[in-house]
């Protein structure tokens, strides 16, 4: 197949000047470039989006452990819900219960017998035992839950 | 000419009269490799593609009989590591072959740094490297989830928890990256996705248009040797440069093996997510002194909470390193860049420092 000879030198713009030209087919190979773009790019992002998790809905647990199964001055981690929490026996007896996950990047705190207070390994963050956050990086108090004993059943919930 | 030579010359012709081998020829013949006092630098790239090439044989073995789940991994990594026949030796060797990649990565990015061989026309040749380096650490971050050990565990909630600061959007990233607002099976999977199909398909790309980029400029002579006087010495990429490259590969082979026989890699516990972070718990070592550098700061740097502080010039940082080759004009024009140097220096020492330190600390202090 032969091609006829051009007229004048060859510019390296000629087709994008022709196509830009045209505006309704840039308007149409857009419209439908974007379009398609969309299509595929959707449903891929909303693919990773994990579907949200139904929320904990208990606001209160009872733990599976009993008031004697916890010496003065030690700590236990349990399951609220998803979330770990700790539950605390002061060295005076009392038993206090707070989020488990360390306020500054979400590891989850000890109890550290030596110390009398709650510990988080990752960076050496340290909390009372009333929660406020006292030494190291952690930026605010652990959650604070309330602590009810009936029985041999220990009951934690959320707010008051 | 002997028989055997001439069959492979037949081949070789009905080869490149269909594909074209002779270009490839000719560049594998003229290629050459500048000698002079920095050589051996020269080497760390094609180390570190060993390496690259040495995970993905492994990992392809790996996939085998890993099971991506939070009930299985564990297991099947434990199945791997006392049943099955070598199953120890090919963990072990992609254990220890990734930290010798990184290794390689983090002398090769720091011996281009100082050389400056990222000047022009070499920008895009820094940059896909600077890319390919974070997406070794990501490979990194994302497979020490993967055997579901606990301190595997806590190193990715606190390392994933790190996005959380970004404003606005950072707690849905979040959620992307975990699939779930904590650390569970859903991020398992995620990261095993990650780690297998989409690092190695960018990785792949990144590296066609890095060793595109090598050949197409050829080695960097740093402005030292350029400017001294005295003839230019060089060497045939092929065979003396490749030969070169080679012992250093079969070392390199011979030191994966005797690390995997004498120190295999660990499995530990499996994680529990409602147990405490055990004391000492600590990321890979090439995370160590941003770990560090975290545990220092305080919790709150003026109305900031430090750790956002933290974050943040380390983002700073990284997008400084990656736009180095157009922040130093100096050295596009050929011109000493001692400030350049310096800044490098700095930034050595200061992972240095920071890394022995996070090794020596009590962690329980």
């Amino acid at each position: 197949m032969t091609h006829p000879p051009r007229s004048g030198p060859p510019t390296r713009r000629t087709f994008l000047d022709w196509l830009l030209s045209r505006t309704l087919t840039t308007w149409i190979l857009s419209t439908s470039a974007g379009g398609l773009i969309v299509a595929v790019f959707y449903p891929v992002a909303r693919y990773v989006v994990p579907p949200p998790s139904a929320e904990s809905a208990a606001s209160s647990v009872t733990l599976p452990f009993t008031p004697a199964d916890i010496e003065p001055n030690s700590a236990k981690v349990f399951k609220f819900g998803n979330q770990p929490g700790i539950l605390v026996r002061t060295p005076t007896g009392e038993l206090r219960a707070f989020s488990a996950a360390c306020t500054h990047l979400g590891c989850i705190v000890q109890h550290r017998p030596d110390l009398g207070h709650l510990w988080c390994a990752c960076h050496n963050g340290h909390f009372d035992l009333n929660g406020i956050n006292i030494q190291g990086p952690p930026p605010r108090p652990l959650e604070a839950f309330t602590v009810n004993v009936r029985g041999d059943q220990i009951v934690v919930s959320r707010g008051t | 000419m002997p028989p055997l030579r001439g069959k492979l010359e037949a081949v070789w012709t009905w080869l490149d009269d269909r594909l074209g081998l002779a270009p490839i020829g000719e560049l594998a013949r003229k290629k050459k490799v500048p000698v002079h006092r920095h050589t051996l630098w020269y080497y760390l790239g094609g180390m570190t593609l060993f390496l690259f090439m040495v995970q993905v044989g492994t990992g392809i073995l790996l996939l085998i009989y890993y099971r991506p789940s939070a009930e299985e991994a564990y297991e099947s990594i434990q199945f791997l590591m006392a049943e099955v026949q070598f199953g120890w030796l090919v963990r072990s060797i992609h254990h220890w072959a990734a930290n010798l990649m990184i290794v390689a990565l983090f002398l090769h990015l720091f011996s281009v740094l100082l050389l400056k061989a990222y000047a022009k026309p070499r920008e895009l040749t820094w940059l896909s490297g600077f890319v390919l380096f974070a997406l070794s650490l990501t490979f990194g971050f994302t497979g020490y989830l993967l055997p579901w050990n606990e301190l595997a565990y806590f190193a990715t909630r606190v390392g994933t928890q790190i996005i959380a600061v970004v404003p606005v959007v950072g707690e849905s990233m979040l959620r992307v990256l975990r699939g779930g607002d904590d650390v569970t099976g859903a991020t398992l999977t995620r990261f095993y996705a990650v780690h297998v199909a989409i690092l190695p398909a960018i990785a792949m790309v990144m590296l066609g248009l890095h060793l595109y980029l090598v050949q197409r400029h050829g080695m960097s002579t740093p402005r030292s040797v350029e400017q001294s006087s005295g003839a230019k010495r060089s060497m045939p990429f092929f065979p003396n440069f490749f030969l070169r490259d080679l012992v250093g590969w079969l070392t390199a082979l011979a030191v994966l093996a005797a690390l995997a026989a004498f120190m295999p890699a660990h499995l530990g516990e499996k994680a529990d997510p409602f147990a405490s972070a055990p004391a000492g718990i600590k990321p890979e070592w090439y995370f160590m002194f941003m770990f560090q550098t975290l545990k220092y700061l305080p919790a709150h740097i003026l109305v900031f909470e430090g750790e956002v502080v933290g974050i943040l010039a380390f983002g700073i940082g990284g997008v400084f390193l990656a736009l180095i080759p157009f922040v130093d004009r100096r050295a596009s024009r050929g011109e000493a860049s001692p400030l350049i140097t310096w800044i490098g220096l700095g930034i050595i020492a200061f992972i240095i420092v920071l890394t022995i330190l996070g090794y020596a600390a009590n962690p329980t202090a």
